[in-house]
């Protein structure tokens, strides 16, 4: 294993992550190539030549309902779980630094949180606000969905993070005269940004792509991913390939803002040392 | 597990010089700023987890006809549902899919994280494969499911090129919309949540016990069962958690990928949402809940996750 020269093991485990990468993305970028069928194109392959049709088809409103509204609908509330997300989690992460009465009751809480199945989550919103008569709604109910699946991860990356980071930080900072609210932006913030903005990309894209807990919960307007299950059912044609195209594209845009982020800010924080 | 045998590294790591913690009085010392702290994640998840989930409980118990439910107690709701052969099939049906979805993201999860943690050797190059795996969960369910169908459709890339090749001399049905789809497309989906937690554990592995045991006079497979899967049970047992729950409450992957021709448990579920029939889908919420926090009770019987983390 530590030798030089690479075992047959090696040899065999590399082409078996390769055919799990293959398996990965292959799909994936099926449906990119195919997003780019020509107009008498189907939903498979062959290609009938290349176009942009069914990315123009897709900004018609009336081809393919409302991805315009659906779209702006899943932007705003990707960017209000991300907000929440991260303060919450960053809070809840300090929280449980100390035990407090309640601090394991509410750290299964945030695990179970996880583990009950997204469609009862979904049900019982729905359920509430009907029981309450509150009328559900994407920014309202929709918002709660979307946290009780983005905290627990925030929550449980926070609570790692903090598990690692040594006091002595803090004490040399209180040694030197910080108060604590000093400690916390000068010593404690620039050391954890790294694994916040971690926090916050898993809270937009979980939340941007998030359908299951959605569902009952989003009320009249649609949130992207409840679109494009409506459109599964009685769209038939690459335009489907060009909105995963265009949702995908976009997913791992947020992806590369985010790690550039991380990587910029590690690296500032390196050169300050 | 003691850094006592000759790994340095380890030993560095381990034992940062902790000062005995000084009683100085300090405001943020007070039991009031963890409760505030902690305040408004117990707020979000009291309102839209545990309300949520007593009011299933209480609906369950509701009646209901075809537009409306009524407060009331009434039990016909779990009888029609516990009493029906078709709820046992159903859920018959669910862990044939848990099982079989579980033991093929644990082994293909187990040896991609094996892969990652011990056969490559720069720290850079790990993290760049480990993000190649961490990306595709980062993006949406349902695109991932639809690109299955260029795939295995009728006229998809795999019965043309089997045809081609004169392997079979028409298309294939069962690859799309059946339940070797479902299975298919739930590993895809599912198999990153088997392989974060098992490279976590097999990452904090101390190198120097495989060393030991090799020194031992160990072979490569007696350090494999022997040393690492012992090591790895708590990384195992968190996907496990994950893929199993995932499973047990997918409804869209079935209905999906099955076209209709196989169902779940949460498919059931969606359909009576579907007819309004809320209550009934309540009782059999709450009937899945109670199976799958028994099935989880039986894992974490194996590990205490808090520990872990």
């Amino acid at each position: 294993m530590h030798s030089e020269k690479r075992s047959r093991e090696f040899y065999i485990l590399a082409f078996f992550f390769t055919l799990f990468v293959l398996f990965l993305y292959g799909p994936l970028s099926t449906i990119f190539i195919l997003s780019f069928q020509g107009p008498s194109g189907g939903l498979t392959f062959p290609m009938n030549g290349a176009s942009l049709h069914w990315f123009s088809n897709l900004f018609e409103q009336q081809a393919v309902g409302d991805f315009g509204g659906s779209f702006r609908r899943s932007m705003i509330l990707g960017l209000m779980t991300t907000t929440i997300t991260v303060v919450v989690s960053l809070l809840a992460g300090l929280a449980f630094r100390r035990r407090f009465k309640g601090s394991t009751f509410l750290f299964y809480l945030a695990i179970s949180s996880l583990v009950v199945p997204s469609i009862l989550i979904s049900l019982g919103i729905g359920l509430f606000f009907q029981v309450l008569g509150i009328r559900p709604a994407w920014w309202s109910s929709g918002l709660g969905a979307h946290l009780t699946w983005t905290l627990p991860f925030g929550v449980l990356i926070m609570f790692a993070v903090f598990n690692r980071f040594s006091p002595v930080y803090e004490e040399a900072a209180r040694d030197l005269g910080a108060n604590a609210w000093q400690t916390f932006r000068y010593v404690v913030l620039p050391m954890i940004a790294p694994s916040l903005i971690g926090v916050g990309l898993f809270g937009f894209t979980l939340s941007y792509d998030e359908f299951a807990r959605t569902l009952m919960a989003a009320g009249t307007f649609n949130t992207l991913p409840l679109e494009i299950y409506g459109m599964t059912t009685n769209v038939t044609t690459p335009v489907l390939y060009a909105l995963g195209t265009v949702t995908s594209a976009f997913s791992f845009l947020i992806i590369i803002i985010a790690l550039t982020a991380i990587i910029i800010v590690g690296r500032r924080r390196a050169r300050i040392g | 597990m003691t850094a006592s045998t000759a790994g340095h590294a380890a030993l560095n790591k381990v034992s940062k010089p902790m000062r005995p913690p000084r009683k100085i009085w300090r405001w943020s010392n007070l039991p009031l700023v963890s409760y505030l702290q902690a305040m408004p994640l117990a707020l979000i998840l009291g309102l839209f987890l545990l309300l949520p989930i007593l009011t299933i409980g209480m609906v369950s118990f509701w009646d209901y006809d075809s537009v409306r439910i009524y407060p009331d107690f009434v039990t016909f709701n779990y009888t029609e549902t516990l009493g029906s052969w078709v709820t046992w099939k159903i859920y018959l049906n669910t862990f044939k899919f848990t099982l079989i979805v579980w033991l093929l993201t644990l082994f293909i999860g187990f040896w991609v994280a094996y892969f990652l943690a011990f056969h490559i050797r720069s720290v850079t190059m790990q993290m760049v494969l480990f993000l190649v795996c961490t990306v595709p969960f980062l993006t949406s369910n349902i695109i991932r499911m639809i690109s299955w169908v260029p795939f295995l459709g009728r006229n998809g890339l795999i019965n043309s090129s089997l045809i081609e090749l004169g392997i079979v001399p028409k298309p294939i049905e069962f690859l799309l919309f059946s339940e070797f789809a479902v299975v298919l497309a739930m590993v895809h989906l599912y198999t990153l949540f088997m392989v974060t937690p098992i490279f976590n554990t097999l990452m904090r592995i101390d190198r120097s016990l495989i060393e030991a045991a090799r020194d031992a006079g160990a072979s490569g497979f007696q350090i494999l069962t022997n040393v690492i899967i012992p090591l790895a049970k708590p990384g195992i047992a968190i996907g496990s958690i994950f893929v199993v729950t995932l499973v047990m409450g997918d409804f869209i992957t079935v209905r999906f990928m099955s076209g209709g021709q196989s169902a779940s448990v949460g498919l059931m579920m969606a359909n009576q949402i579907s007819l309004l029939q809320y209550p009934a889908a309540a009782a059999n919420a709450v009937i899945l809940l109670i199976v799958v926090l028994l099935i989880v009770a039986a894992i974490l019987r194996v590990v205490d996750i808090r520990k872990e983390l």
